[in-house]
């Protein structure tokens, strides 16, 4: 099976007027494609540091991260972008979606970066299976959290990545809207082969996954 | 990243921040109006100059003697065969029923004007006086003596009535006139009013028009060698339109730098809203690059905002700027030589918005650059640990080309390199002190921060060194603003200041002139009778410069590479011999020599005004040559005087020793002071009654007219102030309204925990006041420094700034800044904190 992510030895550094500090030290983990993965550990222990370096949004101190076949340490910003934009999907806690668009706006976003003339019917299918299609005209501001967590998750989709990275993705939402999201979510990654990192603190989600990674003060244990 | 995602993008994101980005397009709008208006005017101005300079002149050619045309001069003249005119020209005393007046009388032969008309009333007026018998006055003469046509005026010994009003004659500019107004005469009159004598300044015309068809300009220069070789100075439509095409490029460039200060401020509202917009967009920045889009494809969707707002001020700079060229030349009719049509001029239109929406980018750009760095982790974390930025070398040479185009445009206007240099390096300068100034507060805050104040001052306080603040840019753009305006405040203030000191109590204020050698014993008689005081009596002896050292005055004006001024080369100089040293004057360098005795041959020592023999790099001991009325007389520098001409005294810029000019043509002129303006027509109507050629200039009424013109002077520049002020106030608004959105967020946090709307307040006030109050008491000390710079060394002038309106400016900006930024933070006490979070964050 081929592999999405080959992370080796990744450590972070960052310098500060006290001196360096280490947020992440020497973690090491594969992914085949279609695999799931959670990354767990207390509040600080590195796990958000770790999923933005697997998804090429920082530099390592040291390391390596190999995102879809490409070396990241080789490639620039624009290229990790576009990386980003063909392989990658992303679900964050806050949501994240662009306040100034619509629902449909946001979902189809990834897809008119690369000038896809598809992307609306695309996306309204999108919005439909994430039991949006009545709301495609509204604005984040408009929907309720776990509303906007869904639009999250089609705009996550639209580009059929190869690897979906979640963080934390019902850490805002309530017990009932955070079940439906997650359900939503594993749905879409089984029908689409979606590999799929999970950050979260919550050891019943983690236990979904196939693998778990546990951190503490920014150590695999 | 595809284009037309770029586009797509850019169009569906302004669409929650377009009140926002209107502020960005109102700030160029009113610089980008006076650009368009200000060089439609010009272009007019050149249309009408081109299409009625003939009229203006009323001639061909007008060929100017200061003496007598001589037999040989008028072969010459009576060669050229044309229809020609006459005239004489020469100041003298009015006396009407009511009062005596200087006026400028000419006495005209001839078909005059040959290109337009001598207006008058009534309208025959202006052929009729020409038969003899009658004169034509100016209207404002009449006016000001209550006399009509009908009624006598007496100059010199003839009693004439009066033909008419003369409304318009070319040639005849209104300033100048108001002066001395001008009288018509027919020249066959002009001997038995026995007003001219030796010494008596006057200028003898030859008006001559061509044939239809002829082409003047070659005609003239085929002429010019036999005029100059006579001595003699001519007049033509092509010297005319140059003259007053360069005149009014004095204007045009003063009107211009308004126009260029108001753009300018434009730009600093440009880059402030700019950066407050994109500091808003970060995270939408972020999400794009965490989704794909590429650094450049991101900075580029506020590209295309940016130029789409700045297209939008453009056009409505455009509009506005169309609605001013109706008004800025019914402004300035009063100073126009000429009637101005009010025509649509597309090219100044399209270059103002070009110029307009070019500075508008270049400002937005390097913020615009700055956000290709944006970093995509702001998605997972709100306050992201950069490392230090490299040095981005596309913001560096945005940098460099935005002082380099203000920098063109300041030597562009100033005409000298040097100055529009020194111009841009203050400009720069002014920038950097603010830069540090605003530094300097939030170390200073910091350091000795007031920790017993209560909780909203400390809140605000703090809010000038917390994260995010806008303390550097708010200090820059209300800083330069402010300095703009008061520069241009205090600049006015010395240029009027220097017209205050006439008339002040102890100074003469009327002045008796052209009298003969052989009344000076009777007008001082005169004077003491009346019981006005002899201030000053002096000869005066009328010469001309021929001889700089070694060097031909002709030569000198021929010479391309002369750095005298002509004016200096080609004046009648009215000099004075004495013994001793006036009291307004100095000796700074050599020796004072008051007495001499002269043999013809000799060479004279004579004394200097400093400022001249700067002008002719001259030195003591150094030898001029003057033609005193066809005798060449050699002098030599023997000291150098520093005189000030500020006081109204008689003062002279070359004066000779006793013993030498005694024997010359003279005439001689007597100062004094009268109390009242009943006591100066006394004096006047007495002296005129006893002695016609004898002239007086009363100063009241030079101070009134000059009043009346720095009255209309005064209006444009307050008008032409009042627009950088609002230029100035429109920025200064748009920079605390783009800025709102930072102190919002917090705000509403704030109300959310309990705060009141009264601590709201004060916790905003607090900090805008601190930053008007620091940006305005900055900007004072660098309009100070700078307005005295220009009073030193441009405009030569005392210095002498008043206290009161730079205090009442730092309260003005500071509540202003205060009272803005509260209008902008409106609805936070009364509206639910959710409801503007969700409708105006982001």
């Amino acid at each position: 099976m081929t592999t999405i992510l080959d992370v080796q030895h990744l450590t972070k550094t960052y310098r500060t007027a006290a001196g360096a500090l280490t947020v992440l030290k020497d973690i090491s983990l594969t992914l085949p494609e279609g695999a799931t993965c959670s990354i767990l550990g207390p509040s600080g222990s590195g796990k958000t540091t770790l999923l933005g370096l697997c998804a090429g949004l920082d530099r390592p101190t040291s390391g390596s991260v190999l995102l879809a076949g490409n070396p990241l340490a080789d490639c620039d910003e624009d290229e990790r972008a576009r990386i980003r934009n063909q392989h990658v999907g992303f679900v964050f806690q806050n949501f994240q979606l662009i306040s100034t668009l619509t629902a449909l706006e946001n979902v189809t976003v990834p897809m008119e970066l690369r000038g896809d003339r598809s992307a609306r019917a695309l996306g309204l299918d999108l919005l439909g299976r994430v039991g949006l299609g009545e709301r495609i005209d509204h604005y984040p501001a408009q929907l309720s959290g776990g509303e906007q967590q869904r639009v999250a998750l089609a705009r996550a989709f639209i580009n059929r990545p190869q690897i979906l990275f979640a963080d934390e993705p019902t850490g805002n939402l309530d017990a009932e809207t955070s079940s439906g999201i997650i359900e939503i979510m594993f749905e879409l990654n089984r029908s689409a082969g979606t590999a799929l990192v999970l950050v979260t603190h919550d050891p019943d989600v983690a236990k979904l996954t196939e693998r778990t990674i546990r951190l503490r003060n920014g150590e695999a244990v | 990243m595809h284009p037309s995602f770029i586009w797509k993008m850019a169009w569906r994101d302004s669409r929650s921040s377009r009140r926002r980005l209107l502020a960005f397009s109102i700030s160029i709008t009113l610089g980008i109006a006076a650009l368009v208006s200000i060089g439609s005017f010009r272009i007019t101005l050149a249309q009408a100059i081109d299409d009625q300079a003939r009229t203006l002149v009323g001639a061909d050619l007008i060929i100017v003697s200061r003496r007598a045309f001589t037999p040989e001069e008028e072969a010459f003249l009576h060669s050229l065969g044309e229809p020609q005119a006459r005239e004489v020209r020469f100041s003298t005393m009015a006396t009407f029923a009511k009062g005596t007046r200087l006026t400028a009388v000419r006495a005209l032969a001839g078909d005059f004007p040959f290109y337009g008309t001598m207006e008058t009333d009534p309208l025959n007026a202006a052929r009729d006086f020409r038969q003899g018998g009658g004169v034509v006055v100016k209207e404002s003469l009449l006016i000001q003596f209550g006399a009509k046509p009908g009624d006598h005026v007496k100059i010199g010994d003839v009693d004439f009535i009066i033909a008419g009003a003369l409304k318009k004659i070319p040639g005849e500019g209104s300033a100048a006139t108001s002066f001395t107004p001008s009288v018509y005469i027919p020249l066959q009159d002009l001997a038995a009013t026995n007003l001219l004598k030796p010494g008596s300044v006057v200028r003898y015309r030859d008006y001559i028009k061509f044939a239809a068809g002829t082409d003047a300009e070659k005609r003239i220069a085929l002429l010019v060698p036999q005029i100059q070789k006579f001595g003699l100075d001519y007049d033509t439509v092509a010297k005319q339109k140059r003259d007053l095409g360069n005149s009014l490029d004095n204007l045009y460039r003063f009107l211009n730098l308004v126009g260029f200060v108001a753009l300018l401020l434009g730009a600093v509202g440009v880059a402030s809203a700019i950066a407050a917009h994109l500091q808003q967009k970060q995270k939408t920045g972020a999400i794009l690059r965490c989704l794909g889009a590429s650094a450049r494809g991101t900075a580029f969707v506020y590209v295309l905002q940016a130029a789409a707002m700045g297209f939008v001020g453009a056009l409505a700079g455009a509009a506005l700027g169309i609605v001013m060229q109706i008004t800025l030349p019914r402004l300035l009719k009063s100073f126009m030589p000429l009637p101005i049509a009010t025509t649509l001029a597309w090219l100044p239109i399209l270059r103002g918005m070009f110029i307009g929406l070019g500075i508008c980018i270049l400002f937005a750009l390097p913020a615009l650059l700055r956000f290709r760095r944006l970093s995509p982790l702001i998605v997972l974390r709100a306050h992201v640990e950069q490392e230090r930025p490299r040095r981005d070398r596309a913001v560096i040479v945005i940098y460099l080309l935005i002082a380099a185009s203000v920098t063109a445009f300041g030597i562009e206007q100033s005409d000298q390199w040097l100055r529009g240099l020194i111009f841009a390096a203050a400009l720069g300068l002014a920038i950097l002190i603010f830069i540090g100034v605003a530094k300097l507060l939030i170390v200073l805050v910091r350091k000795f921060f007031p920790h017993g104040w209560s909780f909203a001052l400390r809140q605000g306080l703090a809010n000038l060194y917390r994260p995010n603040n806008r303390t550097l840019l708010l200090t820059i753009s209300l800083g330069l603003g402010t300095f703009l305006l008061l520069n241009l405040y205090l600049t006015r203030e010395v240029l009027l200041a220097q017209f205050k000191s006439i008339g002040a109590n102890d100074q003469p204020n009327i002045f008796l002139f052209d009298i003969q050698p052989d009344q000076t014993t009777g007008v001082t008689e005169i004077v003491r009778s009346l019981g006005l005081p002899i201030i000053q009596q002096a000869p005066v002896v009328t010469m001309r410069l021929t001889q700089i050292k070694d060097r031909l005055t002709s030569d000198l004006v021929a010479d391309k590479q002369n750095k005298i001024p002509e004016w200096e080369l080609q004046r009648e100089y009215r000099s004075t011999f004495r013994e001793v040293l006036a009291e307004t004057e100095k000796i700074i360098a050599g020796q004072w020599i008051g007495r001499v005795a002269y043999k013809p041959g000799d060479v004279v020592p004579v004394s200097l005004d400093k400022e001249l023999a700067d002008d002719w790099k001259a030195k003591i001991g150094d030898e001029l040559v003057f033609d005193v009325q066809g005798v060449p007389l050699k002098t030599r520098i023997a000291s150098l005087r520093d005189i000030d001409w500020k006081r109204f005294q008689t003062n002279f810029f070359v004066v000779f020793p006793v013993g030498v000019l005694e024997s010359a043509p003279t005439f001689n002129v007597l100062v004094s002071r009268v109390p009242d303006p009943a006591a100066s027509a006394r004096l006047q109507n007495a002296v005129v009654a006893k002695f016609s050629n004898v002239s007086a200039i009363d100063l009241t009424t030079v101070i009134q007219t000059v009043d009346s013109i720095l009255g209309k002077v005064a209006l444009v520049i307050r008008l032409i102030s009042l627009y950088t002020l609002a230029a100035g106030l429109i920025v200064l608004g748009s920079t605390i309204w783009s800025g709102r959105y930072q102190r919002l967020k917090e705000s509403v946090l704030l109300r959310t925990l309990g705060a009141s709307r009264a601590q709201i307040y004060q916790i905003l006030c607090a900090e805008y006041f601190a930053l008007g109050l620091l940006a305005s008491a900055t900007a004072i000390v660098l309009a100070l420094a700078s307005s005295w710079a220009l009073a030193r060394f441009v405009f030569k002038l005392d210095y002498a700034p008043s206290f009161w309106p730079l205090l009442i400016a730092v309260a003005a900006v500071s509540g202003l800044t205060v009272v803005i930024g509260l209008l902008t933070s409106r609805g936070i006490g009364t509206t639910p904190p959710l409801e503007i979070l969700r409708t105006e964050v982001e």
